[in-house]
């Protein structure tokens, strides 16, 4: 009798378990996708540098660009317009300060990213990656960050230093991986 | 013990005395003494002819109403019960549109109310053709479409959204007068309904190398956010539903990341990539934009929690008392660390302290509403309120917020952002003349 309730327990443990494997499955409406059909959506350029694309830019590609692309918003040499300043800014002292790239960006592959997934304003997405390298290293010049003739691709922009890389706290360090 | 008749109406008696100064008084005191002693109370006397007119018949009574219309729209008398926008013409800038609080009554939002803030407009997506991708470190790449989303078990919650910037006016050194939409506006509470991230997630299989996800809308500026998995896995959802509708426009239609209690823009509106990474992506708004500066110039990075806060909505500047007597005090309550465990309110600037009633039931992340009733003496008085979260948070007084936090050292405009993550009390002082003033107290 034993035997038949350890069998009849084991067996009834083997339904529950398999019901409980049947439980914890899902739809599964998700199609596959390859990372080929992903591309013209995988923008994400992390602090690592990876996510940047092939091509290169200069200062001074990118001086042409802006002036032509830019300059209505953010004023002659991102001297700010209607829109942001994109070069200068004092150490922050006050908690109001204005956060500028030179004073305030810790990477400068956001600014790669950021240009590329949102600017400008009126036709995002619409500079080829070599024009977003460009204007990158435009910028990272007129904020003394790079050298006039450095040029910025897959390699050197994750190697540009931020003055501010190191100023930051973490806020709840338990909830932050 | 046997509570007889007697005994009750001495408590009741009793309930209705102040409990803390300047006329405050037993957050039950209507709900048990009746109207007679509410009446009693309050000063109003009842005589027969105190109405001094005879009723009739009005004109809207006597003649057929107008058409049920198939999409229901609010009186034509409540035309001012609007959001107030930062950028009305579309300039090439963000546009805030804010919650009038002080106009409303309840914790679901209308949706035609809800806040919205959009970087570059509300992009008009056809659901048909929208995609949600999830790809990086997964086992595979997935890509769903509405249709396949509305197909998955769903769940249901209150949530409340918050800017993280919202109530920056008072990080101001001095209190800028304004009504509590334009403080506050950026807060929002609904029911939200989709499909949890997790289930999706695991359908693409999570490399255990993933730490982070990087979420993506396809609105124009593409705005991407990066958030701990844990998070991501604990209770994100992808929402289809507000309030029981489609996700409105300015809100993220057709889908947008709930991330219930966390800073506002990380809830990505128009969702449609997901990528699971080892590290953030130190994007725009995250590396820049709420990243709160100290004093001193280091500035907090990953703020991610809207942390406990509470804020009085009646009265508030616009809503002038008209002479003294009874008047309820109310307003709405929220944590991003769960359920909402006391709401105290002072009439006398925070010397004494009467409990608020919670408006039931009580829902994690989302706004309770808090009740107190109040004899107002005619003298001036400051209002304030002041929430505790289950997890024991304690909303900071203003000057214990900005001791750690800063002020401005100029004036800045009530539309500004000079910081981030407010959640210290607001006072509001009530003038001779029933008049309601934003002040530090």
């Amino acid at each position: 009798m034993y035997t038949r309730s350890f069998l009849g327990l084991a067996v009834m443990l083997a339904v529950a378990l398999s019901a409980g494997v049947a439980f914890a499955q899902t739809p599964n409406l998700g199609k596959p996708i390859s990372p080929a059909d992903i591309a013209a959506w995988d923008i994400n350029v992390l602090p690592d540098g990876s996510g940047l694309p092939p091509g290169s830019g200069t200062p001074a590609d990118g001086a042409r660009i802006y002036a032509a692309k830019c300059s209505a918003c953010h004023g002659p040499e991102g001297k700010g317009g209607v829109n942001g300043r994109l070069v200068g800014g004092d150490p922050i002292k006050t908690i109001d300060a204005e956060k500028t790239i030179a004073n305030f960006w810790p990477y400068a592959t956001t600014l790669f990213d950021y240009i590329r997934r949102a600017m400008p304003w009126p036709q995002p997405r619409s500079l080829t990656n070599e024009e977003v390298y460009a204007l990158t290293a435009y910028i990272l010049s007129l904020n003394k960050l790079i050298g006039d003739n450095d040029t910025m691709n897959s390699q050197t922009l994750p190697k540009v230093r931020m003055p501010n890389r190191d100023g930051f706290i973490v806020r709840f360090p338990d909830r932050t991986p | 013990m046997t509570v007889t008749p007697s005994d009750r109406a001495q408590r009741e008696l009793k309930n209705l005395e102040a409990v803390a100064g300047n006329g405050l008084l037993h957050r039950r005191a209507f709900l048990r003494g009746g109207a007679a002693l509410a009446g009693a109370m309050t000063g109003y006397t009842l005589v027969p002819s105190a109405f001094g007119q005879q009723l009739a018949e009005d004109p809207w009574s006597l003649v057929p109403g107008v058409t049920v219309p198939d999409y229901g729209t609010r009186s034509r008398f409540e035309k001012n019960v609007v959001r107030t926008l930062s950028n009305p013409k579309g300039e090439p800038r963000t546009q805030h549109a804010r919650t009038p609080h002080h106009l409303l009554n309840g914790t679901f939002t209308p949706n035609s109310l809800h806040f919205v803030i959009s970087h570059a407009g509300d992009p008009d997506i056809d659901p048909g053709n929208h995609r949600l991708v999830i790809h990086g470190l997964v086992k595979q790449p997935l890509v769903f479409t509405l249709d396949a989303l509305a197909r998955y078990p769903m769940v249901s919650r209150m949530a409340f959204v918050e800017c993280g910037g919202n109530s920056a006016p008072l990080f101001s050194l001095e209190p800028i007068q304004a009504t509590v939409q334009a403080l506050h506006g950026l807060v929002s509470c609904a029911e939200w309904t989709g499909v949890p991230l997790s289930t999706l997630l695991d359908e693409a299989g999570i490399d255990p190398k993933a730490k982070w996800i990087v979420a993506e809308g396809g609105d124009p500026p593409h705005v991407s956010r990066s958030v701990p998995l844990s998070k991501a896995m604990d209770d994100a959802m992808i929402a289809l539903y507000q309030n029981g509708e489609r996700v409105m426009p300015g809100n993220g239609y057709p889908m947008r990341l709930l991330l219930p209690g966390w800073e506002g823009n990380m809830n990505t509106k128009w969702v449609r990539r997901i990528q699971l990474t080892e590290g953030p992506g130190m994007t725009f708004y995250e590396a820049r934009t709420y990243a709160p500066v100290l004093p001193g110039g280091k500035a907090y990075r990953f703020y991610f929690i809207q942390e406990v806060k509470s804020f009085i909505t009646h009265p508030s500047p616009g809503l002038a008392l008209q002479g003294p007597g009874f008047y309820e005090i109310s307003g709405i309550a929220y944590s991003g660390n769960g359920r909402i465990a006391r709401v105290m309110v002072s009439a006398d600037g925070g010397k004494s302290w009467a409990q608020a009633a919670l408006q039931q039931p009580v829902l994690s992340k989302a706004f309770t509403g808090f009740r107190v009733p109040w004899r107002w003496d005619g003298g001036p008085a400051v209002l304030q309120s002041r929430a505790w979260d289950e997890a024991g948070y304690e909303q900071p007084a203003r000057a214990q917020l900005v001791a750690a936090r800063g002020e401005t050292a100029r004036l800045p405009s009530v539309t500004g952002f000079p910081s981030q993550h407010y959640n210290a009390i607001t006072s509001w002082s009530i003038e001779r003349s029933g008049e309601v003033k934003h002040v530090y107290a």
